[in-house]
């Protein structure tokens, strides 16, 4: 009796009727938005990829006519050195700038002390005050520090001015985690820093995730802190784009502009495409207790 | 294996704050099982914490063989808890859950390997071993999570409601085996619940606490029999006892209950010689049990009275009738039930009854009577606010 009931097929109300009207409007409209959004990128594509002859005489969506590097040779000979700059600087910065915010949350949540709320409050701050209304008093520090014009105090102000968002990120990523876990820790012997690194850091890879991706993708796109507090051969691939194509000498090499361009945004668009789905995971990961 | 004494213990969470643990006075022997019960919010969980060193007292003294505890921290106080969520570790598989406990102590791995299969064995969880805890039942992750405590052989194990998490058929399958473990190891023990069956069946001894005093402490079958007051009275069974409110009346010397259920009158002559009682309101507690239909010869006080509400239960019937204005229930055999409607006549044993203060809600009545409550547990009084 139960068997011939499970082996009827289900009714399935919406089997027949998948292209409905209402369907294809919500495709209709997701086409016309990814347009919007890809649209600029197949532009500069095409267009790192002309000559600048072509680029002169085609209109902007046009096939190449011949497909040429030399867009992408020039571009990488002038912004290569600022490549590695950029990654000097976002590297350390994110690993620091996540540890402590790892730190942070774990104390923030796990070892709460009198007025530990008001300092997360304080600390939240950080994460609503505008970049230019530090610049001063950031480049006061440094010169004090001895850090200005510097990579290591690009890092530090990254690192300090991201510290607000990764702590943000653990401590409520540990608030959802129930504290008994760390009584029971407590209980087995373990201190501190070994209930942190054996027993919370290993359950916090959807957020460690979060925080590499946002913190990377925040770092390698600054732009003022890298104009204000880098010079000449310190200075990021931001910076240096921009220093590229705002020059006014010579004929404009829109070609080499879109290849450094280009250049400039892969390694975040390569962290999107390598770890996206754990970001996607770790936004989510208080709604679904495991 | 070891004896728990706490003396004094109180716990505040600062200054102008009400005191979360006020004057905790208890004691058990080596190898005894203590319940601590009360309604959420009594601060019993608080106390266990402080058992365990996870939150400091801020007065009195914890000794366990005599030594006092209360500065130590939780790890060198060799006491291992079971926490009512399991808190096992979620990113290790269940051996080693077990043997993390071993590792921080610095086992060597060899002994490490030979109590993880002890354990294991003992609690049937060999076959688990290699699995992580979001692969395990509720009942599994509860087994793993004792597995734990009882890996290092501690002095004494806490379990912080342990079986809350549970359904109520594996509930009860786990008492049991948590009193077998019991029995088998005579290990010290520290049991928290809000659940007074739990209490009842596990304890050898049993704190019930109310606003972070202890208002009982004794065996089960005192603080069932003996109540020190209404609240112990009202938490401890279940139907809970019948709670009667009267004034009392005195006639040729004898104390008298003056019970009415609208149809007739009975008059309930009282044990108690205690002066100061006559004409004083006072509410009477009965035990749902203690009310039998009346037999011919028993020569006990009745009353006849109509049943209002009957609930079967099985091996009970519940009879609910009108007594004094209250809603009185007894508890029947099945095959003795009658209909709704009917008129029975109920007898009562005077000397089974209890009293207490309408005020206070103290118990009334003890000098006359023997009082084993004081032979072998401390009893404190509810104070009134």
């Amino acid at each position: 009796m139960t068997n011939s009931i499970a082996a009827t097929p289900m009714a399935r109300p919406f089997a027949k009727s998948s292209i409905s009207f209402s369907r294809i409007a919500i495709y209709v409209t997701l086409f016309g938005a990814a347009a919007v959004y890809l649209i600029p990128l197949v532009v500069m594509l095409l267009t790192s990829f002309k000559t600048p002859d072509d680029i002169r005489t085609g209109n902007l969506l046009s096939w190449p006519q011949v497909v040429d590097g030399i867009g992408w040779i020039k571009a990488w000979d002038i912004v290569g050195g600022y490549f590695w700059n950029s990654v000097k600087i976002t590297v350390p910065a994110v690993l620091i700038s996540t540890f402590i915010g790892a730190m942070n949350g774990y104390v923030l949540s796990m070892w709460r002390f009198r007025g530990s709320e008001l300092f997360f409050g304080l600390l939240l701050f950080g994460c609503f005050l505008p970049f230019q209304t530090v610049l001063l008093p950031a480049s006061f520090t440094l010169g004090k520090l001895g850090l200005a014009n510097t990579t290591a105090g690009l890092v530090l102000i990254h690192v300090v001015y991201g510290m607000a968002f990764t702590t943000l990120f653990f401590r409520n990523f540990y608030v959802s985690i129930p504290d008994a876990l760390v009584k029971a820790a407590r209980l087995d012997g373990a201190g501190f820093f070994t209930i942190f690194g054996r027993i919370l850091l290993p359950m916090s890879v959807p957020i460690i995730m979060v925080c590499l991706i946002w913190q990377f993708t925040q770092i390698w796109n600054d732009f003022l802190f890298g104009v204000v507090f880098a010079s000449g051969d310190a200075q990021p691939i931001t910076v240096a784009l921009n220093n590229l194509v705002n020059t006014s000498t010579g004929a404009k090499e829109y070609n080499v502009d879109m290849a450094a361009a280009m250049i400039a945004g892969l390694p975040t668009l390569l962290v999107y495409i390598v770890a996206g789905k754990y970001f996607l995971r770790g936004l989510t990961a208080g709604a679904v207790k495991g | 294996m070891a004896t728990l004494e706490l003396k004094n213990v109180k716990k505040t969470y600062g200054s102008g704050l009400p005191d979360t643990l006020k004057d905790i006075e208890l004691k058990i022997e080596s190898g005894e099982f203590l319940i601590l019960v009360g309604p959420s919010g009594c601060g019993k969980s608080t106390l266990m914490n402080c058992i365990a060193g996870l939150e400091n007292i801020t007065g009195g003294e914890i000794l366990v063989d005599g030594a006092d505890i209360s500065g130590m921290s939780p790890k060198d106080r060799d006491i291992a808890m079971v926490f009512q969520s399991y808190a096992l570790y979620p990113t290790m598989n269940v051996r080693e859950n077990i043997a993390f406990g071993l590792k921080m102590r610095k086992m060597s791995p060899a002994a490490i390997e030979e109590e993880v299969a002890r354990v294991a064995k003992l609690l049937q969880i060999e076959h688990l071993l290699t699995r992580k805890p979001g692969q395990l039942s509720g009942g599994q992750q509860q087994r793993v999570a004792m597995g734990r405590a009882l890996a290092r052989r501690p002095k004494i194990y806490l379990f912080d409601e342990p079986l809350s998490n549970l359904d109520a058929k594996l509930r009860v399958e786990m008492r049991t085996e948590i009193k077998l473990m019991h029995q088998r190891l005579k290990t010290t023990t520290v049991y928290v619940t809000h659940d007074q069956i739990e209490a009842m069946t596990l304890g050898d001894k049993v704190a019930v606490m109310k606003d972070g005093i202890v208002q009982q402490f004794g065996t089960p079958q005192q603080i069932y029999n003996d109540p020190a007051n209404l609240f112990v009275a009202s938490f401890i069974g279940s139907p809970p006892m019948n709670f009667i409110p009267l004034r009392l009346q005195r006639r040729d010397g004898r104390l008298l209950a003056l019970l009415d259920s609208g149809q007739a009158r009975c008059e309930l002559p009282l044990a108690m010689q205690d002066e100061g009682l006559e004409n004083r309101e006072v509410i009477l507690g009965i035990r749902p049990e203690q009310i039998n239909l009346a037999t011919a010869g028993a020569n006990l006080p009745s009353i006849l009275t109509e049943v209002e509400v009957i609930e079967p239960t099985g091996p009970d019937t519940l009879v609910f009738v009108n007594l004094n204005q209250t809603k009185v229930c007894c508890r029947l055999a099945p095959d003795m039930a009658p209909k709704v409607g009917e008129t029975l006549e109920l007898q009562f044993d005077p000397d089974k009854v209890l009293l207490f203060d309408a005020k206070s809600g103290e118990r009334l009545g003890l000098l006359g009577k023997s009082q084993p409550a004081e032979t072998a547990g401390r009893v404190t009084r509810l104070i009134p606010r």
